[in-house]
């Protein structure tokens, strides 16, 4: 410990330092009470809040929004732009001190404002999408318990502070996914997802221990300070075990399965927690944590590794998906993939992903709200072979998921050009022939995007009409859902440029965000990557207009060994099975053979034993007065004799 | 003829004392002139009266240390252990006054008659019952009082005889199974005077050894015998075949093994309520006096005695946890219980200093408060012929009456010593000084023996919650306010040593300092 102080006093230039929060920022707690409170409330009235507990739930958002946003300004008159608040000793237990403390700085910040923000329109969107469900109070509290537990895990300010929102917003994922408990289905789901989480919690929580273990803190300041003195190798370790909660989390290879499936609950909550907000909990863990990731190459390696995988697997499967929620929860995987491919390119790259993560939060809920949107004018229907025409009877979900559309696929001047862009020229910027394989990856991948979002986008609103025979005029949605369409279309179209020209500086602040490192040429000229970028963008869009301008058979057609492989996820899940379930349902008998023979048996024969001795000891009891008095006789004369010879010595 | 000089007495000090014998002498009054039907709302009253009186006192008396008449110790213990044995009798008086569950409550109106004949029925259905139960319990709480702060074996022996023999009677007057109770009494009052018999050899054999003092009478006040201990020059086979005799005739009221054999007997035939008041009083009266021999007279051979007296510690939890698996009533199944509680309070008694006394008393004052509860129960679960305690009986209680089934099975995770319930706070109690004071195999024993006790008040809960209730599954009587007040107070006194055993057992160890 000793050794670490000297250390971080010797190199002030790096030491991270966070001013005490005071003013208007003192009340930063609030952001966290308000939402947790109110989802309390929802809870504990029960029946009584059916009337008017929705709204209670949207104004508690509503509030957090106005709160964060006045924080976020209140933060630009500072030096460091960055406050902490220790409210009290969370964990006080021999050497390991946890605070119960929050920090305040330009990274929670935009999360802060993106979480209140896109959440405040999705409860709004939620009011009208839930009206007709007798769970919708339940709903709310859930909601509310989710936005609360998301800022605190951004808004923590040490590992256990964020742990316990990483659990918390599990949870309140886990209660909404399966939200429709009684539908097998959706109760599968969120099992699946719970299981899933759980590997990467597990990874997660021992970093938390070898953080403990050898730095002897998790608050946030003392651990980036001391982790330049750390071995190699425990750098090493701790940074890939902090990967593989953030590739549970947010839904990367290899802990992908769960969140296609995790579709299953309300279309709101798939727009708010699978897309927009809390899948991209990983990245805001690795940005957080990005001197930890600074500072072994090897790291960073695996980081982009995971990234441009899971970028190409979520674009290859989503291809070959016909529902259209897990097209866009695929696509959610594949746009996560850039994320990551981003903070693992490091240096100036962190702000790059950081950007696209907020981009892609206001044109991904926007999707997921026009996909819902479209379900609820076509009775629940969520299969884009059986849509077809609609532009005509919903123009606003058609403009508004155009817009979302024109986005994701990057195209100029729409918000994802601004953001997934640079991404893909900072791949470019690497060292040797990785720039070319990582660089690569990201352009395959803008060209798979444009295709299977513009096959979707084709299928949906255009070609010809082919509606269940039960359907006959899809009607708009109420203006309580398309408000919140229409703010997150102008976010699509605009955010993005938006973003990309401010939030770099801003997020400069953060600790370590800026980047130190030597700037690499990148392998190509930039107008070269902007032109290939916006050419693959364009070709395959193109593709995908060509290719189902006039409708699809509504029934899956015999595919080739691609097309197959993509239908079944590639076969991850079968490899999981084959990996992880069948040697694990294997142990879990020899386990139980094991503790039924080996161990019961054992216990079992002690019982026995005791059993047998007190019911033959038992025959003492005579109830014979006689009997008694000779049994204390010789107690008696034993206790005499014990003590006699005890003074004789002979027991000493 | 010389004037007799009297010595100077305290009369505050030993103010408990004389107001229960004194509730007691006018108890007995209140018998002999009081109308037949006035005497229960009179006796009741009177001695509860008497009681909280008598709670005032040692509360007053707080911060005394003397020793008055030269034969009673007012000290830190002492006044814990009155202030305890009052508390505990109070709620024992609660139970021993309740009528409203069975008329004219669990004691016969003449015990004279002839066990089982028609006349006998006739009592047992109608007749009102006993007063003389009142003044005879009152008694025996003086006499406790006394045993507890007697700084002399002579005065220790008297106020043994003055608690045990209103006991002898009092087990003779169940109302119900008469022969039972009859036979109850008269075995625990022969192996009672057996027991007695030996003490008073062993303080003769004491009262001998004093003699090798050379600058001092020889006497059996507790400081003559610990400063013959470390002086004596007679031959120390005195000392220890004395220190024997004196401790069996202690351990036997203590139910430890193999002077226990009575207990079960004594447990299952007295009438429940008096069982409760046994179960609770008479054990805090034998520790209490346990803990002022071995750690104010024989201090000094605390090395001799430790072991042997380990010994029997350990016999004790095994024969208690071993029997009680096998039992089938419910009653001996709580005396045999009780016989594994005298172990692991005999583990308090032998770690040394201060910490395992003040363990010793945390315990006595909670497992009092929980066995109450306990019997309580016990009067509650009954059928047409008095209280069904077979625990074939009691299979499905739980779907019959949740809340008392519920409340017994919350007493009986308390006695296996679950964390949140006093059960718990009073093992820690003991056995943590036991392991600081070097003592691993008695803990290491305790433990040990708790598993497999675990496993008998298990089955009772098994019993009660998971089997289909019978037909012969008797139902819970409503209890009257009396038995529904001990209740409450048995079972909050158990959660609340439980979560915050603090308070009392900083008292205790404030309190845990002998007057020598």
């Amino acid at each position: 410990m000793d050794e670490i102080l000297t250390y971080a006093q010797a190199a002030p230039a790096e030491t991270v330092s966070y001013a005490t929060a005071d003013g208007l920022l003192s009340s930063v707690w609030l952001l966290v009470a308000i939402p947790l409170v109110s989802a309390a409330i929802l809870l504990l009235l029960g029946r009584r809040a059916d009337r008017w507990g929705h709204w209670l739930g949207v104004a508690a958002v509503g509030a957090a929004f106005l709160l964060g946003l006045s924080y976020f300004l209140g933060l630009r008159g500072l030096d460091n732009k960055s406050v902490q608040l220790s409210l009290w000793d969370f964990i006080a237990v021999g050497g390991l001190h946890v605070d119960f403390g929050l920090l305040f700085d330009p990274l929670s910040g935009v999360f802060v404002l993106l979480i209140t923000g896109v959440g405040f329109l999705i409860h709004l969107y939620a009011v009208e999408y839930m009206a007709h469900d007798a769970g919708r109070r339940r709903f709310f509290a859930y909601f509310n318990l989710f936005i609360a537990a998301m800022l605190l895990l951004v808004l923590g300010n040490n590992y256990v502070m964020l742990y316990f929102g990483w659990e918390g917003v599990g949870l309140a994922s886990y209660l909404l996914i399966s939200f429709w408990y009684t539908k097998p289905a959706a109760a599968t789901a969120g099992k699946k997802a719970f299981l899933m989480n759980r590997v990467g919690d597990a990874g997660l929580a021992i970093a938390i221990f070898i953080m403990f273990a050898t730095l002897g803190t998790t608050q946030y300041d003392e651990v980036f300070n001391g982790v330049s003195a750390l071995a190699g190798g425990t750098v090493l370790v701790l940074g890939l075990l902090l990967l593989l909660g953030a590739t549970g989390k947010s839904g990367q290879f290899p802990l992908q399965a769960w969140l296609p499936d995790a579709m299953e609950g309300p279309t709101p909550v798939s727009a708010l927690i699978h897309a927009a907000t809390m899948v991209t909990a990983g990245v805001y863990l690795i940005a957080r944590s990005n001197i930890i990731f600074s500072a072994n190459s090897t790291l960073q390696l695996v980081v982009v590794s995971v990234g441009a995988l899971t970028l190409l697997v979520g674009a290859i499967i989503g291809c070959a998906k016909d529902d259209i929620k897990r097209v866009l929860a695929w696509s959610t995987v594949s746009q996560i993939g850039y994320m990551f491919l981003g903070v693992g390119l490091g240096g100036a790259a962190y702000a790059l992903a950081i950007v696209h993560l907020l981009a892609h939060g206001f044109f991904k809920a926007n999707m997921f709200l026009g996909a819902g949107s479209v379900m609820h004018g076509m009775k629940d229907q969520v299969d884009i072979r059986r849509f077809g025409g609609l532009s005509k009877y919903m123009k606003i979900t058609w403009l508004t998921f155009g817009a979302g559309w024109l986005a994701i696929i990057g195209m100029f001047p729409f918000s994802g050009y601004f953001s997934k862009e640079p991404i893909i020229a900072a791949a470019f910027e690497r060292e040797g022939w990785t720039a070319w394989l990582f660089g690569g990856a990201a352009v395959l991948g803008a060209a798979l995007t444009a295709f299977y979002m513009t096959r979707l986008f084709v299928l949906t609103f255009h070609g010809p009409k082919r509606w269940t025979e039960d359907i006959e005029h899809p009607h708009e949605s109420p203006p309580l859902m398309t408000i919140p369409l229409i703010l997150l279309g102008i976010g699509s179209i605009g955010a993005g440029w938006l973003l990309a020209t401010s939030v770099p500086d801003w997020l400069t602040a953060t600790a370590g965000l800026t980047s130190t490192e030597g700037h690499h040429d990148a392998v190509l000229p930039h107008w070269a990557i902007v032109v290939l970028s916006l050419g693959v963008t364009v070709i395959g869009a193109l593709l995908g207009w060509y290719l189902f301008r006039n409708g699809t058979a509504t029934e899956p057609q015999p595919a080739g060994v691609l097309v197959t492989a993509a239908r079944k996820n590639l076969y991850t899940d079968t490899v999981n099975e084959a990996v992880f379930e069948k040697p694990g349902i294997f142990l879990t008998r020899a386990l139980v053979y094991l503790d039924n023979r080996g161990i019961d048996g054992l216990i079992n024969g002690l019982a026995a034993g005791v059993g047998g001795g007190s019911g033959r000891l038992r025959r003492l009891q005579t109830g014979f007065v006689r009997s008694y008095a000779t049994s204390i006789l010789t107690g008696a004369l034993l206790v005499v004799a014990a003590f006699l010879a005890v003074q004789a010595g002979w027991l000493a | 003829m010389t004037e007799l000089e009297l010595p100077p007495i305290d009369y505050a000090a030993i103010a408990p004392i004389l107001i229960m014998l004194g509730a007691a002498v006018v108890g007995v009054l209140v018998e002999a002139f009081v109308p037949r039907r006035l005497r229960h709302p009179v006796q009741l009253p009177l001695a509860l009266l008497a009681v909280l009186a008598a709670l005032t006192m040692v509360v007053v008396n707080a911060d005394k240390r003397v020793i008055t008449i030269g034969v009673i110790a007012v000290d830190g213990p002492t006044l814990f252990l009155q202030g305890s044995i009052l508390a505990l009798s109070a709620v024992a008086l609660l139970l021993l006054g309740e009528r409203a569950v069975e008329r004219g409550g669990a004691f016969v109106a003449q015990a004279a008659v002839t066990a089982d004949s028609p006349e006998d029925r006739r009592q047992a259905e109608s007749a009102g019952g006993a007063g003389e139960v009142y003044p005879l319990t009152t008694f025996a709480i003086a006499g406790m009082l006394i045993f507890v702060s007697a700084n002399d074996l002579l005065t220790m022996f008297i106020a043994l005889e003055v608690f045990s023999l209103p006991l002898y009677l009092l087990c003779a007057l169940a109302r119900r199974r008469r022969l039972l109770s009859q036979e109850a009494a008269m075995k625990y009052f022969l192996l009672g005077a057996y027991a007695s018999a030996f003490f008073l050899f062993g303080l003769a054999l004491i009262y001998g050894f004093t003699a090798g003092l050379g600058d001092r009478a020889s006497g059996v006040d507790f400081a003559t015998v610990n400063a013959a201990v470390a002086n004596s020059t007679a031959s120390p086979v005195l000392l220890f075949a004395g220190m024997a005799l004196v401790a069996i005739g202690l351990l036997f009221k203590a139910a430890a093994a193999p002077f226990h054999v009575w207990t079960p007997d004594v447990y299952q035939g007295a009438p429940t309520p008096l069982t409760g008041f046994m179960a609770a009083c008479t054990k805090v009266a034998a520790f209490g006096a346990l803990l002022r021999v071995f750690h104010v007279a024989f201090e000094g051979a605390r090395w001799d005695f430790t072991p042997v007296l380990g010994a029997v510690a350990v016999l004790t939890m095994v024969v208690g946890a071993l029997f009680a698996v096998t039992q089938t009533d419910i009653k001996r199944l709580l005396a045999y219980s009780s016989i594994a509680n005298a172990g692991y309070l005999l583990v308090g008694v032998l770690a040394p200093g201060s910490e395992g006394l003040s363990g010793t008393m945390f315990y006595l004052v909670a497992y009092g408060f929980t066995v109450l509860a306990a019997f309580a129960v016990v009067t509650l679960v009954r059928d047409a012929d008095g209280e069904a305690t077979h625990l074939s009986r009691w299979a499905g209680l739980g779907r019959r009456s949740p809340v008392y089934a519920s409340v017994f099975t919350f007493i009986l995770l308390a006695f296996a010593g679950i964390p949140l319930t006093s059960g718990f706070m009073s093992k820690v109690a003991v056995f943590a000084p036991a392991l600081d004071g070097g003592q691993v195999w008695l803990v290491i024993a305790g433990v040990l023996t708790s598993m497999v006790l675990a496993f008998p008040y298990l089955r009772v809960v098994v019993l009660m919650w998971l089997s289909e209730p019978g037909d012969s599954t008797p139902t819970v009587a409503v209890p009257g306010a009396f038995t529904s007040a001990a209740l409450v107070i048995g079972v909050l006194a158990t959660l609340a040593l439980g979560v915050v055993p603090a308070p009392l057992l900083d008292l205790a160890s404030s309190a845990a300092d002998f007057v020598r």
